[in-house]
């Protein structure tokens, strides 16, 4: 117990330090509080966007991978007219189909803005002609109706299923189901409307989906020199999302290949996985945290400026107490510690206070805010392991001041 | 044998000149004396106290405190010396203003790393002051502010008590209890006291005098 109170003894101290001037304690403490708050407020904005997109993606699944003709075109733009970005074709699906111990499904796409017509409704959206795997590619489901068959598929009938924004724009209310729709030229029955996606990019909300056989019906087709029809992509699942890089790098073998491109040529097709696009979407956010935390951070550190300036202060203001302390028998070391504790203390308790201000705004904004918020834990421990390192770092040399003062001085200083 | 020094000089480098402040000076004081060191302002009584009070180290020439050589110990072992062996009484009586007056006593005994902190109580009861334990400094009259320090500087028992100036802020009726207290603890718990002083009143309370002037011993007489 006695052994306990001894190491306690510049604890006591500093602990008096703190107290026997409450203002100014406070003070320095809210310099720390509202960095800590920002860094761990700002943080968790930032890492709350990052899941909340992430999310999103993960909503296609980060098995799904998509090629699509031409480096040169954009991504989730309109697949054009001719030329060389004609490359890919429905034969290239096919051969990425055998390719079995990578992939589970693959579905080709050939889509065309068309104008579709109901009744006395009309309106632009996007005719997609595929397979019935495109359905497990894009983890879609039915809310009523069904999607097309393998039968259908092959046999070119002229079916189509309507997602959820098309089949509200042209039905409202009424069931779409068996009604006919003029896509173009041709017409087709509705059998099935999907459930809604939400608003991603390329969204199925706003498609129609028809068998490719019966979209060959509808536009006139495209064929490359070798006479293999032209597709305006292909979608497809790896069978497993780590090796999405040794998937990606197999399937521009096989496609090199069937388009006997020359060892000097550039690709003509361009593979997106999921997987890619949402580490590197990762990544962006975890810059763009890290950016707002530095910027936080300026105010953690305008904060320990200031609990240096207040030690230095308290130092001075206090030369008579140290030089008492030092003729009752205090080693240089005693004050040092005393000064050192006092310091980290203040930053402690700010860095305490700052999580748990910062933690209720971060819940506050997501709350009544449009943003989500993740506090981590790992930005916790580091906000308040900061703050702590701060009131030592910025502590030092004011504690240092304190225990080099000479006795004899500081006892007639007034 | 309490303070033994032998030809105890003090010399400080001011520009390029040097001013000598203590020019050898050589006495004893036994154990249990009370002994008081009169010299006018500027004899060097005060860089002999800080010296005596292991504040500070002598230029050269040798100290022996209470059997030990403390004259070229660095600052680490002075403040344990002083933890352990020296009391002090103040002229400024020197309290923390923040602290209650036991928390004052008990300061002294922490330094000391004293295990047992009842004597802070007693030495306050000693001192008349048991009643205001928990008064701070602000709260106490300069009297009573001296007597807190005195309880402090007898709280953890040491060989030596040193006093500067103890009644130099008092008035006279105040500074004659502190002197009182002062013989009459001497005279009760035979503790070695040396008081600086310029004031021969005071001075003639303890049993000898040493006069210093111009950094030497002048005069060493025993008061009759």
């Amino acid at each position: 117990m006695k052994k306990y109170s001894k190491l306690l003894r510049p604890f006591r101290n500093a602990w008096g330090g703190v107290i026997s001037h409450k203002l100014r304690s406070m003070l320095t403490i809210l310099g720390i509080v509202i960095g800590v708050s920002a860094v761990i407020a700002l943080m968790s904005i930032g890492k709350g966007a990052e899941a909340d997109i992430l999310a999103r993606i993960q909503t296609l699944g980060a098995n799904l991978m998509m090629i699509s003709p031409g480096s040169q075109m954009g991504a989730g733009g309109v697949r054009g007219a001719a030329g060389s970005s004609a490359s890919l074709t429905l034969e290239d699906a096919t051969a990425i189909a055998a390719e079995t111990d990578l992939i589970t499904s693959v579905a080709p796409i050939s889509s065309k803005n068309m104008q579709l017509i109901a009744g006395s409704q009309n309106m632009n959206a996007q005719v997609t002609g595929t397979n019935t795997s495109y359905m497990t590619v894009y983890n879609l489901s039915t809310t009523s109706g069904t999607f097309f068959s393998d039968y259908d598929y092959q046999t070119g009938t002229a079916v189509a299923v309507l997602g959820a924004t098309v089949a509200q724009t042209l039905y409202g209310a009424n069931d779409p189901l068996g009604q006919n729709l003029r896509l173009g030229t041709i017409i087709v029955r509705v059998i099935g409307v999907l459930g809604s996606k939400g608003s991603v990019s390329g969204s199925p909300d706003n498609m129609v989906f028809i068998p490719l056989t019966a979209m060959q019906q509808a536009v006139a087709q495209q064929r490359t020199a070798r006479g293999e029809q032209v597709i305006s992509s292909i979608s497809l699942l790896v069978k497993d999302a780590k090796n999405s890089a040794s998937t990606v790098l197999q399937l521009t073998d096989l496609l090199r290949t069937r388009h006997r491109l020359i060892a000097s040529a550039a690709n003509d097709f361009t593979i997106t996985s999921m997987e890619e696009v949402a580490s590197t979407v990762s990544d962006t956010m975890a810059t763009t945290t890290m950016l707002l935390g530095s910027i936080a951070a300026i105010s953690l550190l305008v904060g320990g400026i200031g609990v240096m300036n207040i030690m230095l202060v308290s130092v001075l203001e206090r030369t008579r107490e140290i030089g008492i302390r030092k003729a009752l028998g205090a080693k240089d070391t005693d004050i040092w510690i005393q000064f050192l504790i006092e310091s980290a203390f203040l930053s402690l308790a700010g860095g305490i206070i700052g999580v748990i201000l910062g933690w209720g705004a971060a819940i506050l904004v997501s709350k009544f805010g449009a943003m989500t918020t993740v506090v981590s834990m790992d930005i916790v421990v580091l906000a308040v392991s900061v703050s702590i390192a701060i009131g030592l770092f910025f502590g030092f040399y004011p504690a240092w001041q304190a225990s080099r003062l000479n006795p004899i001085e500081a006892l007639r200083y007034q | 044998m309490m303070i033994e020094l032998h030809d105890i000089k003090k010399i400080y480098p001011i520009g390029d000149r040097m001013l000598t402040v203590l020019n050898g000076i050589s006495f004893t004081i036994e154990k249990g004396e009370l002994v008081a060191i009169m010299g006018a302002s500027g004899s060097g009584k005060s860089t002999l106290l800080n010296v005596l009070g292991c504040l500070d180290v002598p230029t050269s020439g040798t100290y022996y405190l209470d059997g030990q050589e403390v004259s070229k110990l660095n600052s680490k072992e002075l403040a344990h010396v002083r933890a352990q062996k020296i009391g002090f009484v103040f002229q400024q009586f020197n309290l923390l203003p923040k602290l209650s007056a036991l928390a004052n006593v008990k300061l002294g005994l922490e330094y000391a790393d004293a295990d047992d902190y009842s004597s802070a109580m007693r030495s306050l009861t000693t001192v008349g002051l048991a009643d205001r334990a928990d008064h701070r400094p602000t709260e106490l009259s300069g009297g009573e502010q001296q007597r807190v320090a005195i309880a402090r500087a007898l709280a953890k028992n040491p060989p030596l008590i040193l006093a500067d100036e103890p009644t130099g802020n008092l008035d006279s009726k105040s500074g004659d209890e502190i002197i009182n207290m002062l013989t009459a603890l001497h005279a009760e718990q035979k503790i070695t006291l040396v008081m600086i002083t310029h004031d021969p009143h005071i001075a003639q309370h303890c049993q000898r005098i040493i006069y210093i002037k111009d950094g030497m011993v002048e005069k060493d007489e025993k008061v009759q």
